[in-house]
């Protein structure tokens, strides 16, 4: 606690202060009820200073969230979230402030530690890089919108929440302010979204009602059927593909089976890469079916099977070059196109019969 | 508290299509009149649907980083930025580049939003396009002497893009500037390929009228002139053709003055920007500030 902060506190007696078990409340003519936790005494304006100085991480505590980080929006509920102010009382929570308490954000670590006079400053990096050192530091929150534009194997990520998130940075020292900004940089919508989830207020637009709201290319989405809709929702929407938590159902009473995810956030309506994939699964949808014949041997068909699973997986880049026992090798596979694919296709099966020549 | 968001179009596939929203964005924070500024997009993050939820003013300018109205200003952005009681009249463009702002509420925010035409079709895109040439031939004087190409896609789809380009090849014309001013297009007569044709003029600015460089403007565009055989292997500028000297500039939307477009739309729709539209503009054109 600062001169300052001091001074606010005897300003604000007169209309009275319940913070965070602080409280101070006018009985009379310069005369305050004063107490922490619900304990009370009268004490005059010396009184008053007085107890503010016997409990001054409360005074800071008041001081930080009413006057520093100010109304109670949804940046206000996310800092307050990251320090875990709604279980802890303020003696436990400057206690973990004092050596740094910390929080999980989609693949982001947010440390949250006690700055001058009771203030708060914040740290932010990959969860991965918790413990590391050697990061390259920012402090500039616009800067994070490059930082995240590729993945660690220097790919586009075109969806914020993918798990893939880059890791060697660190945001060491950022005020509330900035500390927000950044994670809406990196995940845009993330805090607003979870904010009015918080407060029962999330809209969330369905499948169907999202779907019929599209025009010009997308206006096919609708063509979904719940069938296609599932798979594209376990496609696309999984923990393993992006850290939201799919709120959104095909409509108001059709639940999807397919599990909402495990993320702090919620995703309040199908994205636009859903959407564009879903495009692309709608003109899947409408080819038929057909009869093919030809010859795999067991082995070889379980091959084909890991193949689509190692890339549906995004794993073959794990798999190692001189593992043959795993059926996504690349000789592996290149073994099964030499012996069973030739311009017919596999196993010299045309792909579409001679009489429907494409 | 105001604030400005540029909407831009961003890409699935291309990390090059934002920078441009990003830059301009950037510019216009330092001038520090808005008390937020942020960029949104149709295929990045955060989406037009949910930008609005992400500011805290309650005063928000919405400037298109679009060359053209047409689908994408006066169906789609309105649309998803949930603007109640849009009318594409609203804007009074009967003629395709003429559309102002209109003020509406968004429906999932408290907030009043001042959805401003396109930066593209805003008079001073014209200065703009002028000070692409100017950059890329490294002369602010540019003009005698040299033929000025604006080239734009030109596609059935969105008659109104070639609007645009039409507009500010006749501005540009009519204020004498360049011996000869000329609209091109890609997809349709007069094509950009046949560019030395159209000009007696022996050194030929050409500036495509797009936001951000890609495909169109970094491949398609150099091939199609014959600056180059391979875009890979890159060309000069200037390159000779036909007994021409072709100044091809890129997508007009990378020069950094956007910014001062941007601010003017805003500027026009009753934002505050003090002294911000000639700071900018004295900052990106080399003119010394106050
Ligand atoms: S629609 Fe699916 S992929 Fe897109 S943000 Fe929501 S949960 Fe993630």
């Amino acid at each position: 606690m600062n001169a300052p902060q001091l001074d606010a506190l005897v300003a604000s007696a007169p209309e009275g202060i319940e913070f965070d078990g602080l409280s101070v409340a006018a009985s009379g003519e310069e005369s305050y009820t004063v107490g922490i936790d619900g304990g009370s005494r009268e004490v005059d304006e010396a009184g008053l200073r007085e107890f503010a100085e016997e409990n001054p991480w409360f005074v800071s505590n008041w001081y930080y969230w009413t006057r520093v980080v100010g109304d109670a929006n949804a940046r206000y509920d996310f800092l307050r979230w990251v320090e875990g102010a709604d279980g802890r009382s303020v003696e436990e929570r400057y206690e973990a402030l004092s050596t740094g308490t910390g929080r999980t954000w989609g693949q982001l670590h947010v440390v949250a530690s006690l700055g001058g006079d009771g203030e708060r400053r914040y740290a932010l990096r990959h969860v991965d890089d918790a413990d590391a050192s050697d990061l390259e530091t920012y402090e500039d929150p616009l800067a994070a919108r490059e930082l995240v534009k590729h993945d660690d194997r220097g790919r586009y990520r075109p969806l914020s929440t993918a798990p893939t998130l880059p890791t060697g940075w660190e945001y060491p020292d950022l005020d509330g302010r900035d500390l927000v900004r950044t994670v809406d940089f990196i995940y845009p919508a993330t805090v607003a979204n979870w904010h009015r989830e918080r407060e029962g207020e999330l809209d969330v637009s369905h499948f169907r009602e999202t779907a019929e709201r599209q025009s010009g290319i997308y206006e096919i989405v609708e063509g979904l059927s719940v069938e296609e809709l599932e798979a594209a929702a376990e496609a696309c929407c999984v923990d393993s593909q992006c850290l939201r938590r799919r709120m959104w159902d095909e409509d108001d009473e059709t639940e999807l089976d397919v599990p909402r995810g495990d993320g702090e956030f919620p995703c309040r309506e199908p994205c636009s890469v859903f959407i564009t994939a879903a495009r692309k699964f709608v003109t899947l949808g409408r080819e038929d079916t057909q009869t093919y014949e030809f010859e795999l041997t067991p082995t070889e068909k379980e091959q084909v099977e890991e193949i689509v699973d190692a890339v549906a997986e995004g794993r073959t880049d794990e798999i190692r070059e001189a593992d043959l026992n795993e059926g996504a090798n690349r000789y592996r596979a290149r073994y099964l196109r030499a012996r069973r694919m030739d311009e017919e296709g596999l196993s010299g099966t045309p792909t579409y019969p001679e009489d429907q020549e494409l | 508290m105001q604030a400005l968001v540029i909407v831009g179009h961003g890409s699935h596939l291309n990390p090059g299509s934002s920078r441009p929203t990003f830059s301009h964005a950037d510019t216009i924070r330092e001038t520090g009149v808005f008390d937020e500024v942020r960029e949104a997009f149709w295929k990045e993050e955060p989406s037009f649907r949910e930008v609005l939820r992400t500011l805290e003013s309650d005063e928000v300018y919405v400037v298109p980083l679009f060359i053209s109205e047409g689908y994408f200003t006066e169906q789609v952005i309105p649309r998803e930025l949930r603007l109640e009681g849009w009318d594409v009249s609203e804007w009074e463009s009967g003629d395709g580049v003429s559309a102002d702002h209109a003020t509406l509420e968004a429906s999932d925010v408290e907030k009043t939003v001042h959805y401003c035409g396109p930066a593209g079709t805003h008079d001073s895109m014209s200065d703009v396009i002028v000070r692409r040439a100017e950059s890329v031939t490294g002369d602010p004087e540019v003009g005698d002497g040299f033929g000025l190409a604006v080239v734009g896609h030109g596609t059935e789809r969105n008659e109104n893009s070639a609007k645009a380009i039409h507009y500010h090849t006749e501005r540009i014309r009519e204020s004498g500037r360049f011996d000869e001013a000329k609209a091109l297009f890609m997809d349709e007569e007069p094509e950009v390929d046949d560019v030395t044709e159209f000009f007696s003029a022996p050194d030929v600015v050409v500036v495509p009228l797009f936001i951000a460089d890609g495909f169109h403007t970094q491949e398609d565009i150099p091939e199609d002139m014959g600056l180059t055989d391979d875009y890979r292997t890159g060309y000069d500028v200037p390159t000779e053709v036909d007994g021409h000297r072709i100044w091809y500039s890129g997508a007009v939307g990378t020069e950094s003055l956007m910014a001062d477009v941007v601010l003017e739309r805003a500027a026009e729709a009753g934002a505050d920007v003090g002294a911000a539209i000639e700071r900018v503009r004295d900052a990106e054109t080399g003119v010394a500030g106050d």
